[in-house]
């Protein structure tokens, strides 16, 4: 019997901007790293984000954002993760986010954002090196 | 109370976060798993288990959520598994079922999982079964399995499932050809879904005369029902089907069931552990390398040279109960 760890990880879309090409871009990159992702969809809550971060019980999830509504929506979504006990999954991030806003969502939990023309190879190498080892 | 028995007493409690563990464990630990399984099992069986397969595309995440809210409305509480392929290249898998579900997501009463089939065949993963045992131990009154986008030969979910949805949907190339082998035998209930299109009338006349090829003796004779998932159109009349089923097979046939499905389930289970426990036995005493090699110069064939280790292993274990 032979068991397997994978990595599983969730790609989310905060607010209501429906620019997703980033995320499906990330999202099939991880996948062709040999991880196992869910993906949301368009238009998610924080709510809704940290539910299924619960229920797929996921080792990290990647938010992808191009709306400039990111400092509303991250820090609810960082409290919300601290409330449901999710406190051992790793939080990061990309799409248009202004350089000046990095400090603060490190601050408040995120791990890393990554911008326009990031490549792919440098995302996966991340998510291999931090990923949480978990039991 | 060790590790394991807390995430088993979370998932009776319905804990969402111990039942989200329980299910990784199924997925990554099998020792565990096993473990964890026993634990609960004793609390298993008061769930109703629906799968729902048919080729890919033709509206099965659709048609859960709404199967799913019209569950919800009458106050039930519903999991859902929702599989997806895992490439046989890279291991990876994209699991988009839940994209159709997300509404879903924040209600209580729904506990909603993505599962990658991790190469195993037949149209779910090795850990849908247990999946299914943790979510029936915790309490959900309906359990809806979603295949991967299944063809004729991805029938495993007959092992799980109690009442069995075959969807198939208009316009998705050639037609009832492709799911007649094994589909059409295992179908409890079709569903022509995407019946807002043309041609979904020449879809249910096609099911129609491959079920009038089926001449075995029956006593529940499969209905068609046209859906339409993105409206929820025939949703109630489609519940009203599923809910008949339950009941019909609650007259007996359910018994018979699942002793068929325990006779599968034990025979799967004893299947490796044997293999599990002589093959590593034969590893550590070197022996199995050595066959291997009588097998490549064709000193004895793989079956008889399975049977004389086999009969190795039984003898001595006989003469050491005797001892
Ligand atoms: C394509 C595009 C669109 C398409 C979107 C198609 C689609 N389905 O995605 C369309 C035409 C629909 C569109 C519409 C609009 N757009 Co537009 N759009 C763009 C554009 C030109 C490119 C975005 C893109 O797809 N890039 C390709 C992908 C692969 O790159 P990416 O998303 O950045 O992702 C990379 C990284 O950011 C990172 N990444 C992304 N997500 C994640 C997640 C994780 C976890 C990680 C680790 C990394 C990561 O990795 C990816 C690979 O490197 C950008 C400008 C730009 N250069 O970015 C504007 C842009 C995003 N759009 C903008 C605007 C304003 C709009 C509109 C409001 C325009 C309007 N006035 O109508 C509408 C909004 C529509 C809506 N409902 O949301 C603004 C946003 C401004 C802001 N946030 O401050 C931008 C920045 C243009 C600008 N300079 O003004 N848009
Ligand atoms: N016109 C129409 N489109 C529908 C209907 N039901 C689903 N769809 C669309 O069909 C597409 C596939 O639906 P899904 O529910 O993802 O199908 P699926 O069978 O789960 O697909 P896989 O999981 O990939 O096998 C989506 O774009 C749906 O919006 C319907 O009744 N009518
Ligand atoms: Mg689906």
């Amino acid at each position: 019997m032979q068991g397997e760890r994978k990595i599983r990880v969730l790609i989310a879309k905060p607010g209501l901007d429906s620019h997703d090409r980033g995320a499906k871009v990330v999202a099939r990159a991880l996948r062709d790293a040999g991880m196992e992702v869910i993906y949301t969809g368009l238009r998610q809550t924080p709510e809704q984000i940290v539910e299924t971060a619960l229920q797929e019980d996921v080792d990290v999830i990647g938010l992808s954002i191009l709306s400039g509504a990111h400092m509303a929506l991250f820090p609810r979504i960082m409290e919300l993760l601290k409330e449901k006990g999710l406190t051992d999954v790793m939080v990061f991030a990309g799409g248009i986010i202004p350089e000046e806003d990095v400090p603060e969502l490190k601050r408040i939990g995120i791990k890393e954002v990554f911008g326009p023309g990031t490549p792919t190879e440098n995302i996966i190498k991340y998510v291999l090196e931090n990923a949480p080892k978990r039991s | 109370m060790s590790k394991l028995e807390e995430i088993a007493n979370g998932v009776l409690a319905g804990n969402r976060r111990s039942i989200a563990r329980a299910i990784t464990i199924t997925e990554n630990t099998p020792e565990e798993a096993q473990k964890l399984i026993a634990l609960i099992y004793p609390h298993t069986g008061k769930a109703h288990i629906i799968g729902l397969t048919g080729p890919g595309g033709a509206g099965k995440s659709t048609l859960t959520e709404k199967i799913v809210r019209e569950y919800r409305r009458v106050g039930k509480t519903v999991g859902v598994i929702a599989v997806d392929p895992t490439s046989p290249f890279t291991g990876g898998a994209f699991l988009g079922d839940r994209i159709r579900m997300q509404e879903l997501s924040t209600d209580e009463g729904v506990f909603i999982r993505s599962m990658a089939t991790r190469n195993n065949p037949g149209g779910i993963a090795k850990a849908t079964k247990d999946a299914v045992k943790i979510l029936d131990a915790a309490g959900k009154d309906v359990i809806i399995v979603e295949t991967v986008g299944a063809g004729q030969s991805e029938v495993e979910i007959i092992k799980v499932a109690q009442t069995i949805i075959v969807v198939h949907a208009p316009g998705l190339g050639d037609d009832i050809q492709a799911i007649k082998a094994g589909m059409m035998e295992i179908a409890d209930i079709f569903v022509v879904n995407k019946a807002d299109r043309e041609n979904a009338e020449k879809t249910v006349m096609d099911i129609q005369a491959v079920l009038q090829l089926d001449t075995r003796e029956k006593t529940w004779i499969p209905p068609i029902i046209k859906t339409v998932a993105v409206t929820g159109e025939g949703i109630p009349q489609l519940i009203e089907k599923i809910e008949e089923h339950r009941v019909f097979l609650q007259k007996g046939l359910l018994h018979k069931r699942s002793l068929e499905k325990a006779e599968a389930e034990l025979i799967e289970a004893i299947k490796e552990q044997v293999t599990g426990s002589i093959i590593g036995k034969l590893k550590r005493e070197r022996r199995f390398e050595k066959v291997l090699q009588q097998i490549v110069d064709r000193e004895i064939d793989p079956a008889s040279a399975a049977e004389r280790l086999l009969n190795q292993e039984l003898e001595k274990n006989s003469q050491n109960d005797e001892a």
